[in-house]
């Protein structure tokens, strides 16, 4: 019996690896609703997951690939490999409509430059505090900075390390969750209290799930307007992350 | 058809990354340059043309949501299958980064709204409301000054 679960397992590694997730994200909202009353968002606790549960599968294997060195998980270098990643990315695009896109204007524009150049200012700043002279190293730990969806890609597109992008990754996850937690706290202080505002805070704070999860936690009629504005985020800091901000690294310190 | 929006999206796909190629090439970059955020572009355009001329069915857009709503599953897996190991050995700069990153945006928020609030750039403050209260209701209605 348990012979014939493990063959299954073993013979279909990317629809075990569709099971595995979606069960690891159902036990993440679970955890999310029950345990910081919807404060903290399930994706965030289910990318924290994923974190931990590489470091497991690294520790058990010795290997590079995180949990998918186990055997029965290898469906999840597929699924989680560069391919499924930026195909899933290009199609979030489709979410945003060009007629609400040009009513964020230039307000939205400019704090989504902000958004993006300013922690990879400072992403790169502390990766050079620490000892990193690099350009491709400062650039992903940088662009993780601006979300965790932007540092992976940016250390794609470069050729960066597989630990690197794992460092990028926790960096834009932290920043999330710290957006989700301290965004109520703060929103006073932000004056995040109408639209405007909201588009503002939306392309400065960037990650979407912090975004939404914040605004939603501050008042849930603010969320479409930041989340508008903080879906164009990924995909500038993704234009920007290989491409300029690269360039001026590496002219910098290359 | 559903595989028309997926067909679309992967066509889009192919085209950002093939430009990005071309970009590298043009300015000696040995990696993709901006090809994903291309592709978004060109995805965000073929979306708006097909729309404006009623070709975009709703089962072709199910074709291409269907893809957008599982990139949080995909970054997931994409997390389970880092080198976490070796970035936990590299110290603080995980947390000092992410931390002051979110310091500096909070600092910039606050500047630019206590800015367009005095410009009377920023809609007037939106009344409280008790937590029952459908959302969908105000948005259409929020004043727009500028």
């Amino acid at each position: 019996m348990l012979h014939m679960i493990e063959k299954t397992i073993l013979d279909n590694p990317l629809i075990t690896a569709f099971a595995f997730v979606g069960a690891v994200i159902w036990v993440s909202n679970q955890l999310a609703h029950h345990l910081t009353r919807g404060r903290v968002a399930g994706s965030a606790i289910a990318v924290l997951a994923g974190l931990a549960l590489a470091y497991w599968g690294g520790a058990i294997t010795g290997k590079a690939k995180g949990l998918a060195d186990v055997a029965q998980f290898g469906g999840l270098a597929l699924m989680g490999g560069a391919m499924m990643r930026d195909f899933t990315i290009v199609a979030t695009a489709s979410e945003v409509h060009v007629d609400e896109a040009k009513k964020a204007g230039w307000l939205g524009f400019l704090a989504l430059v902000l958004g993006t150049v300013l922690p990879f200012i400072v992403g790169v700043g502390v990766a050079y505090a620490f000892g990193h002279r690099d350009p491709v190293t400062l650039t992903t730990i940088g662009a993780g900075a601006v979300t965790y969806i932007v540092g992976p890609i940016t250390g794609a597109a470069i050729g960066a390390s597989s630990d690197v992008i794992a460092l990028s990754i926790a960096t834009g996850v932290i920043k999330a969750i710290l957006v989700m937690i301290f965004t109520p706290v703060f929103a006073r202080f932000m004056r995040l209290n109408n639209p405007q505002a909201a588009m503002v805070f939306g392309g400065l704070a960037g990650t979407v799930s912090g975004v939404s999860a914040g605004l939603a936690a501050t008042d849930r009629r603010l969320v479409p307007y930041g989340a508008l504005v903080a879906t164009f985020h990924t995909g500038f800091g993704c234009l920007l992350g290989p491409s300029i901000l690269f360039l001026a690294v590496k002219a910098l310190f290359g | 058809m559903v595989i028309f929006g997926t067909a679309l999206l992967a066509a889009c796909y192919l085209a950002g990354v093939i430009i990005g190629e071309g970009i590298a090439a043009l300015i000696g970059v040995k990696a993709n340059v901006g090809g994903v955020g291309i592709a978004m572009l060109l995805l965000i355009a073929a979306q708006h043309y097909l729309q404006k001329r009623g070709l975009f069915a709703v089962d072709t857009a199910k074709g291409v949501t269907f893809w957008a709503m599982m990139y949080i599953p995909v970054v997931v897996a994409m997390a389970a299958t880092q080198n976490v190991i070796v970035a936990f050995k590299s110290g603080p700069i995980a947390l000092l980064a992410a931390a002051g990153s979110f310091a500096i945006c909070i600092l910039f928020i606050s500047l630019i709204n206590r800015v367009i609030e005095r410009a009377h750039i920023a809609s007037a403050a939106l009344e409280p409301v008790s937590d029952d209260h459908d959302p969908a209701s105000d948005l259409s209605v929020a004043p727009d000054h500028r």
